[in-house]
């Protein structure tokens, strides 16, 4: 016998597949992963520290930082919390604003995760044709708020501006468009063989390990557990839409990938209804210059490109939170990866890591 | 020409002569390289919704990778300090002379090729078969994980690829009679290989793809997971060399395909009147073509699956296509 012996390798912080600053201290064994320790902290910037300073309308562009691919859900769910503490009516023209942004940001989520997943894989030309998409959704965002990435458009109790004139009209010009998209992405990838090998069983985890290991989001919804927040426990105006929840059964990347392509359709979905309904009139309720919100403590949580995204805020009703807090989706949804790479081949590496589709600003908070 | 040079006594006029003659090859591969890469960052960017290089060299950027070159001479040399100096330095060389040696082999025309070797088919193959070395000696030199990682799993491919390869081209062999590329030329004046031996084809092209490097076989630089494999260690000048081998050969192996499959130089009926260097041409840039458009769509195939797809399916049918060959061919001698 050969003496052989187990190598450490570090994947990351600089690697071009972590995402942004990831690391992953693997053992491998041949190409076999024997061991997987993620590192983490290398994005942190204390947002919850600093929240603890600020006014609430002032921590609001800080939630744009944590998860960059969608912002608009971040900034939501802390106004939401606030809104909560307050029992603060919203004008339904905010409300409708707020749905539009939002899902407008899950689709432009779901677009970089295939892109880059795709390039993870080793195709590349996907890549660009999510992000001509998502350009688009980036304009229409931009022509809304004024930025691309971190949009600081919510406001407690409303948005900032209304919309500019014939933006509804352009949404829903974009969502007939996106469907069409979505058809050649099936047929450029979905089908290939290469791809439906390099995923189809690849990180599988039962229904019960997702529940322990408190995944949410597609990573949930993958293995069978019909759960989104949208539906079972409807906030802002979630209720007026007619939509659907996609689940599979399998738990493999494959069928999180199917989950995410089937989350843009019924994000269309919504949007074209909500275009429909649109309604005039204010965007901003009345709210004091300064928010102050009531004694007491509040957690509230919303479903997010990612999955369950949480505000906790302690107030003692000062201007400044006492603590402020957020479950992060990528930070949960990332303790499963060392679990689902023991004993696998380390070009699944790969594959494992972008199926959970994770955010560094979010994991680092 | 060639041939009353080879019987000739030797003598510094007929060392001057080749020599003249290899610095001209050189020049034309050189040539290729420059204007293959960015035809195929055009072609890329054409399918990516992208212009590819417009800046260097007018719109359409035809000094972009004379520029790059340039970047790539002038730059700092590095050596790590823990690498294995020698080898660190001789691997590149390894990995780039077959690719140069192999060309001497290839007909282009039916008057230009510099050495008529009765086995040249043979002697591509062999010598092909060295630059694997190359990249396993980059890949070990470098003492960096992920390049030996890479390094090994290019030896693994190299392995597995070479022998189907090799076995699709028996088929052509056997129906030619010879081993010499010009007779296999000859052979295919009224129909084309490609017609003849389809499986062998196929087995051919996704074989050479795999030989090459390329999408969707390129493991051993499998730059999302391995960063860039065996040559992650290397800059400049080592690291074009690396390149620099990797679209020689790919210059080799769509003159090969071309050569073996395609008919070289003949023409297609009634259209003879076109030269034969043209219809080369254009059966190579065919060929290159493809090899672009499928880097464009294919993602990477996983290692484990790529063992598996080149011993149990390729070679199965080229071990296949073989037997089918003799015997259609023995049936056809008997009646």
């Amino acid at each position: 016998m050969l003496r052989t012996e187990e190598m450490l390798l570090n994947v990351g912080p600089q690697h071009p597949s972590t995402h942004g600053v990831f690391r992953l201290v693997i053992k491998i064994d041949g190409e076999i992963i024997k061991e997987a320790t993620p590192v983490i902290g290398y994005l942190h910037r204390g947002t919850e520290k600093l929240a603890e300073n600020l006014q609430y309308t002032q921590i609001i562009p800080y939630t744009d930082r944590l998860d960059y691919l969608a912002a608009m859900t971040n900034n939501y769910v802390l106004c939401h919390a606030v809104e909560t503490m307050m029992e603060m009516e919203i004008p339904d023209r905010a409300e409708y604003l707020r749905v539009i942004a939002m899902e407008l940001g899950r689709v432009a989520s779901h677009l970089v995760w295939w892109g880059t997943y795709l390039l993870d894989i080793g195709a590349t030309s996907p890549f660009l044709y999510a992000f001509r998409e998502r350009e688009m959704i980036v304009n229409l965002l931009t022509e809304l708020s004024g930025a691309r990435l971190t949009f600081n458009y919510m406001r407690v109790g409303g948005v900032k501006w209304d919309a500019p004139e014939d933006w509804i009209e352009k949404v829903a010009e974009f969502v007939p468009y996106m469907r069409e998209q979505l058809a050649g992405y099936h047929e450029l990838v979905t089908g290939n063989e290469i791809f439906v090998n390099r995923v189809k069983g690849v990180g599988t985890y039962t229904k019960e390990e997702a529940l322990q290991y408190s995944l949410s989001g597609a990573n949930l919804r993958c293995t069978g557990v019909n759960w989104d927040l949208r539906k079972n426990e409807p906030y802002s105006i979630y209720d007026r839409f007619n939509f659907d929840v996609p689940t599979r059964t399998e738990g493999d990347a494959f069928s999180r990938y199917h989950c995410r392509m089937e989350e843009i359709e019924e994000s269309l979905k919504i949007l074209e209804q909500a275009v429909e309904q649109f309604p005039e009139g204010p965007v901003l309720a009345k709210v004091p210059k300064i928010i102050k919100v009531p004694k007491g403590e509040a957690f509230v949580r919303i479903e997010s490109p990612r999955g369950e995204i949480g505000c906790y805020i302690a107030s003692e009703g000062k201007k400044e939170p006492y603590r402020l807090k957020f479950r992060r989706p990528s930070f949960y949804n990332l303790q499963i990866l060392p679990k689902l790479l023991e004993g696998e081949n380390m070009s699944n590496l790969i594959t494992i890591l972008g199926a959970i589709d994770i955010v560094l600003g979010e994991v680092d908070g | 020409m060639i041939k009353d040079l080879l019987h000739s006594t030797p003598s510094l006029l007929n060392f001057g002569i080749f020599f003249g003659l290899a610095v001209l090859l050189l020049f034309v591969v050189l040539g290729f390289v420059t204007y293959g890469i960015l035809s195929e960052r055009k072609i890329m960017g054409f399918m990516q919704l992208r212009v590819g290089p417009n800046q260097i060299g007018g719109k359409w950027g035809l000094l972009q990778t004379v520029a790059d070159v340039l970047k790539l001479l002038i730059k700092e040399d590095t050596i790590p300090k823990k690498a294995d100096k020698p080898l660190y330095i001789l691997a590149p060389v390894i990995a780039f002379a077959p690719a140069f040696m192999v060309l001497a082999a290839l007909p282009f025309t039916d008057a230009f090729q510099f050495a008529d070797i009765g086995v040249g088919l043979l002697y591509y193959m062999a010598i092909s078969g060295i630059s694997t070395i190359g990249i396993v000696t980059a890949g070990w030199a470098s003492n960096n994980k992920y390049s030996l990682i890479g390094g090994m799993r290019a030896a693994a491919q190299m392995i597995s690829y070479e022998i189907p390869l090799v076995m699709s081209l028996v088929g052509i062999v056997l129906l030619t009679g010879s081993l010499n590329l010009n007779e296999i030329v000859a052979a295919q004046e009224k129909v084309w290989f490609i017609f003849l031996q389809p499986i062998a084809f196929i087995v051919f092209f996704i074989a050479s793809v795999a030989e090459l490097n390329r999408v969707p076989f390129d493991l051993p630089e499998a730059e999302s997971e391995l960063v860039a494999g065996y040559h992650v260690e290397y800059s400049g000048f080592r690291w074009a060399f690396f390149m620099l081998s990797e679209y020689v050969y790919m210059f080799a192996m769509a003159t090969l395909t071309t050569v073996l499959f395609l008919g070289g130089w003949n023409s297609i009926p009634f259209l003879d009147f076109i030269p034969a260097a043209i219809w080369f041409g254009l059966k190579f840039s065919a060929v290159f073509y493809v090899l672009v458009w499928i880097r464009v769509t294919f993602p990477r195939i996983r290692a484990d699956q790529l063992m598996e797809f080149g011993w149990k399916v390729l070679l199965p049918v080229a071990l296949a296509n073989i037997f089918l060959t003799a015997l259609i061919k023995e049936l056809i001698n008997l009646f």
